[in-house]
Parts: structure tokens; C-alpha cells; sequence
């Protein structure tokens, strides 16, 4: 049961923007711009770094739905979402984007840990300004939905299916405040 | 120097606001609403939330940029704010945001370290769930801020005196319409 009075039955960060559509409607366009607007990481690679970061900081609802929706995105190149999830290392992806997830990962953790040398590792394969700004503003990001979501203890489904629809949905529709 | 190209001379997270503005719009327009419009949190209650969190996440700009103004509305001086730091539980603060504290400071290791017994014990001292979801947001929105400003290498003034002189304009013009160069 979530930590206030949310609407029943409706899952994670949905229940408490509804709760609260006065900062949802920001935190929504926000999502927004970040992952769909104009960026040189396809939607595909920004929802596949929301989804690493989540798995990092343990929230299930968000790594379950952004990795739906990169799944969608990454089309018939889906399974790279659970490789890059296991290990994003050995995963069958481009040393950039190898390289910015190591930079979200160490955003996880705190802004201080990204040092000159993780930065120079992502130019070296080819990182522009833009790719490690909304790199870093992705997991910065996330590490704000993360604790929002968990921090209220907002219903986590466990079907998969769920997850799948919310994946089709963020993929075709992308962030639209819940009426 | 920042790891990358900012504009020249910006201080904290004004680099990067000005260096991608769509972003920037959502970012202020969330600060806005959390920190200054209406609400049964005062402004300084709210700002010594973000503050504290931001001191948590060891984040210079934003804990002396929000200290500053956290100040101004709280009319108190340095001392007081870096006491609410080191140990708000030995402050004479109100039992109440003592409560929101405790649960801002979860919030800073990971939402699950929330737990039930410290929103009950908020609940008691009077908090409703509108102050818990804003504490627990205020909480989350600034491990973002902070990892923002930090995860690009920003630079920041070392003088705190810097800040509390800046705190009556920061909390006069909020976070709407301000000079990203002033």
C-alpha cells in the first residue's frame, strides 16, 4: 500500500501524478522532452539508459517500464535491452554507448563520481556535448522518478504483460499526464 | 572546467539551464511549484528540505545556492542552517518537519528506505499526505538537481557569503522568470 491516499489499482509514478498534477504535469514534460525531443541518442538508446539506471537504484517499476519501451523502440534489436541489463559490457552495442552508460551508471551513484577520465572515454569513441549532457540528465533524472516512485511505495505490478502494454503505450504515445 | 561546453562564467546549474534551454523550462517550472507556490510548507521549510537533502548528496552549489535563500525566508543566519545539517534531531525545529526530515534523508539513500514507521511517526506530528508527497518529490527532485549539476563538473563560487547575499533576489524572483546571467 502506498505511503498517502493514491488512486487504487493504478500503477507507479501514474498514481501519484494523479495525486499531484500540479508537479506531474512537469515531471511528465520533462519526460517528454528529455526522452522524445530532439537529441543525437535515438528514443530507443535514452529509454534503454532510463531503464540501466533504474535496475541500478532497484526501482522495478521503472526499469520494467522503460525497458518495455525500449523493447519497443529497439524494434526487431530488442533483446540488446536484457543483455545491456545483464551486462551492459559484453551487451552488442556501440562503444559510445557503452561508454555513456558507464557515465550514467557513475551518475547513479552521485555527480561526483564522473571524472574527467569517464568523459574522455566517451569523446574518444565519438561522445558529442549533447550526448554526454542528456546522458547526464537522463540518469539524474531517473534517480528522481526512482525515488519518487519507491519513495511513496507506489503500487509495483508483477505481470510482465503489464509492463508490456506500458511499453506500446510510452513508445506509441510517449508522456501524456493521465486524465 | 565543466565536461563540456558551457557558457562562460555561469555558476552551478545555470550552465547547463542555459546550454539546453527545453530542458531547463520543465526543470524551473518543477522547482516553482515545489518550493514556492502555495502550500501549507512554508517557503523556508521547503528550501531547508532541499537544502539539507542537497548537503546529504554533498552538493556545494546546491546546498549553499538553497541555504542562501533558505535564510532569507527563514530570516536566520549560517549558523543555523549548517546546524539543521549536522544534526536537525538536536535542533529546536518542530517536531513535525523534524519528521519530514527523516523521511527527506531516506529518500536520499533510495526510495525504499522510506519506511512505514517514519511516515506514521510524520503523520502523528501532524504532517498530511500533500507534505509527505511534496517532501518525499523535494527529496527525489534534488538527487536529480545535485547529480546535475555535479555530473557535468560545473563550477561554483567557494564563498558562501556569495549565496546569502543573492538569497533575497533568488527567493523574489523565483524560478520562473529569472536572468540565467544576472
Amino acid at each position: 500500500m502506498a505511503h498517502i491516499s493514491v488512486p487504487d489499482g493504478v500503477p507507479g509514478i501514474r498514481s501519484l501524478v494523479m495525486f499531484r498534477p500540479e508537479s506531474g504535469q512537469h515531471l511528465y514534460a520533462l519526460a517528454q522532452v528529455l526522452l522524445r525531443g530532439d537529441s543525437p541518442l535515438t528514443e530507443a538508446e535514452r529509454e534503454l539508459i532510463a531503464a540501466y539506471v533504474s535496475s541500478r537504484n532497484e526501482c522495478m517499476f521503472c526499469m520494467s517500464s522503460h525497458a518495455a519501451a525500449a523493447r519497443y523502440l529497439f524494434k526487431d534489436k530488442k533483446q540488446v535491452v536484457d543483455f545491456v541489463l545483464a551486462d551492459y559490457k559484453s551487451a552488442p552495442i556501440s562503444e559510445k554507448l557503452k561508454a555513456l552508460l558507464n557515465v550514467a551508471g557513475k551518475v547513479q551513484k552521485n555527480g561526483k563520481e564522473v571524472l574527467p577520465d569517464d568523459i574522455s572515454e566517451a569523446r574518444k569513441h565519438g561522445a558529442s556535448d549533447r550526448d554526454i549532457h542528456d546522458t547526464v540528465l537522463i540518469a539524474a533524472t531517473f534517480s528522481m522518478f526512482n525515488r519518487y516512485v519507491d519513495g511513496l511505495a507506489s503500487f509495483t505490478p508483477t505481470d510482465p504483460k503489464a509492463y508490456e502494454e506500458m511499453g506500446v503505450r510510452l513508445g506509441e504515445k510517449g508522456y501524456v499526464l493521465p486524465k | 572546467m565543466a565536461y563540456i561546453n558551457l557558457p562562460e562564467g555561469l555558476p552551478g546549474i545555470r550552465g547547463p539551464m542555459a546550454f539546453r534551454q527545453e530542458t531547463a523550462k520543465p526543470l524551473n517550472e518543477l522547482a516553482e511549484v515545489l518550493l514556492r507556490t502555495d502550500n501549507s510548507l512554508t517557503q523556508g521549510e521547503r528550501e531547508l528540505i532541499a537544502t539539507y537533502v542537497s548537503s546529504l548528496n554533498d552538493c556545494f552549489f546546491c546546498q549553499n545556492s538553497h541555504g542562501g535563500i533558505a535564510q532569507h525566508y527563514l530570516q536566520c543566519d549560517m549558523k543555523y542552517i549548517d546546524e539543521v545539517k549536522k544534526d536537525f534531531e538536536a535542533t529546536q525545529i518542530p517536531a513535525k518537519l523534524k519528521g519530514l526530515l527523516s523521511i527527506a534523508a531516506s529518500v536520499q539513500k533510495g526510495g525504499k528506505h522510506v519506511t512505514p514507521e517514519q511516515i506514521s511517526k510524520a503523520k502523528e506530528s501532524g504532517a498530511t499526505d500533500r507534505e509527505i508527497h511534496d517532501t518525499v518529490l523535494i527529496a527525489a527532485a534534488f538527487c536529480m538537481f545535485n547529480r546535475y549539476v555535479d555530473g557535468l563538473g560545473t563550477w561554483a563560487p567557494q564563498d558562501r557569503e556569495f549565496y546569502v547575499k543573492r538569497g533575497k533576489q533568488r527567493a523574489e524572483e523565483g524560478y520562473l522568470h529569472f536572468d540565467l546571467y544576472k
